[in-house]
């Protein structure tokens, strides 16, 4: 699965853009699916389980959605320290939608069953469309949010 | 004796006076017809410097600055499309003012929010790329807040985009700036709260020749090589000239020459120019 992953990525980065006049302009491109399994994330808030360190980082073992992609307000399933532990998508590297902020990294907060979050503090901005995902109330997460992009 | 004295000293002063005031006035009225009283000269003014109002200076010596997103792109479809496109382009700067800028400005831009407090989203960042022709121009900011890098597309044109800010007004050597994802953060990091630093709109577009430096390899696309055609790494600090030498490997030297990929804009910008123009000052 790495290694299928690691190829697809070569040759994304080998194939040469369509018909480009000017050299100048070159086509980054994005990364095939935004979170799935297996992707290593980095956890933002300030529970114990997502900032003690462990010799894993913690990966991406389901993602709750219809396809396995992952994007901002969805949740996924997490192998931390050696324990599962449910968790919300709040920011990919995946561009989406324009006017609506990438981050550099892959960020997840922790979450219960019930949708409330384990730590007590998020650092990292949030974008603000997070509070627009509709079925599920992640109020709890948006008021320990500290800034919004 | 003493008294009489004094009696001629003020008959001889205010005769001297007399005289002086004859004098005086017979100068001044031969000098000059309108004056009667009598004036002590007074002192040297030189005369006051011409005010030059050079009216060819406003319009001719404005940089010349023609939005990239205007130009056409080479294609097969009708001209008609980009000339209606183009009118629609206008229509929206009467209302938004879309200032001149490059990749290496830093923009702060406020956009209308329907999730953020106050409905308005405001953010400042320094422009990596910008993309796109006719109405869908785009154009990437990114910025490091509490140790995240943030980057957001914004549409130049969009009805959300409520102000547009240059904070900064640079170019710097290239026009694509996506390695700095891949720099040291200190390169990406702008201050959400910067004062917007003056600007001359006559002078050359000032150019910022720093090099930057890169975080150790990986990168996430391989910049030495010469399709990117960087200037603005420093290379040297992350890798050997052996490397380099083997990046020159993917070098297409013909390309230069292929006159099949030519597109010269030259006569269509100054077409396009003089109609924005136009159009904007109406």
């Amino acid at each position: 699965m790495a290694l299928r992953l690691l190829s697809r990525s070569l040759t994304a980065l080998l194939v040469e853009s369509s018909s480009v006049i000017q050299p100048r302009t070159f086509s980054v491109s994005a990364v095939a699916a935004a979170i799935q399994k297996m992707t290593r994330v980095r956890v933002v808030d300030n529970s114990s389980l997502g900032n003690t360190p462990y010799h894993r980082a913690p990966k991406v073992i389901h993602v709750y959605t219809k396809n396995g992609v992952g994007k901002v307000g969805d949740r996924v399933l997490l192998a931390i320290k050696g324990q599962k532990k449910k968790a919300l998508i709040v920011g990919h590297k995946m561009p989406g939608a324009r006017m609506n902020p990438r981050f550099d990294s892959n960020n997840v907060v922790l979450i219960e069953d019930n949708g409330n979050p384990t730590g007590t503090r998020i650092k990292v901005p949030l974008p603000t469309h997070l509070r627009k995902v509709e079925g599920e109330d992640y109020s709890k997460v948006l008021a320990i949010a500290s800034s919004f992009v | 004796m003493a008294a009489c004295a004094k009696g001629l000293d003020k008959c001889m002063f205010s005769l001297r006076l007399l005289r002086n005031l004859r004098l005086q006035n017979e100068r001044f009225i031969s000098t000059s017809l309108g004056r009667l009283a009598p004036k002590e000269p007074s002192k040297f003014t030189p005369p006051p410097k011409p005010v030059v109002i050079d009216k060819t200076q406003t319009v001719a010596s404005l940089r010349k600055f023609l939005s990239p997103e205007f130009i056409p792109p080479r294609q097969r479809t009708d001209p008609f499309k980009f000339a209606i496109e183009r009118k629609d382009m206008i229509r929206r700067r009467k209302v938004l003012n879309i200032p001149e800028f490059y990749a290496g400005c830093i923009l702060a831009v406020t956009m209308a929010d329907p999730n953020a407090s106050g409905k308005i989203n405001r953010f400042v960042g320094i422009c990596i790329q910008r993309g796109g022709k006719g109405l869908g121009a785009t154009f990437v900011l990114r910025n490091i807040i509490d140790n995240q890098g943030v980057e957001i597309c914004y549409e130049l044109y969009s009805p959300r985009v409520q102000k547009i800010d240059v904070l900064k007004f640079e170019k710097r050597l290239d026009d694509n700036l996506m390695y700095l994802r891949d720099a040291l953060t200190e390169y990406s990091t702008v201050d959400p709260d910067m004062k917007p630093v003056p600007y001359s709109s006559t002078d050359e577009v000032p150019v910022n020749k720093m090099k930057v430096r890169m975080r150790p390899k990986p990168w996430s696309k391989r910049w030495e090589r010469p399709k990117f055609n960087i200037q603005g790494i420093r290379f040297d600090l992350s890798l050997t000239p052996e490397k380099m030498e083997h990046a020159q490997k993917w070098a297409q030297p013909w390309r230069e020459y292929d006159m099949l990929k030519e597109y010269e804009t030259s006569k269509l910008e100054e077409e396009i120019l003089s109609e924005v123009q136009l159009e904007m000052s109406k």
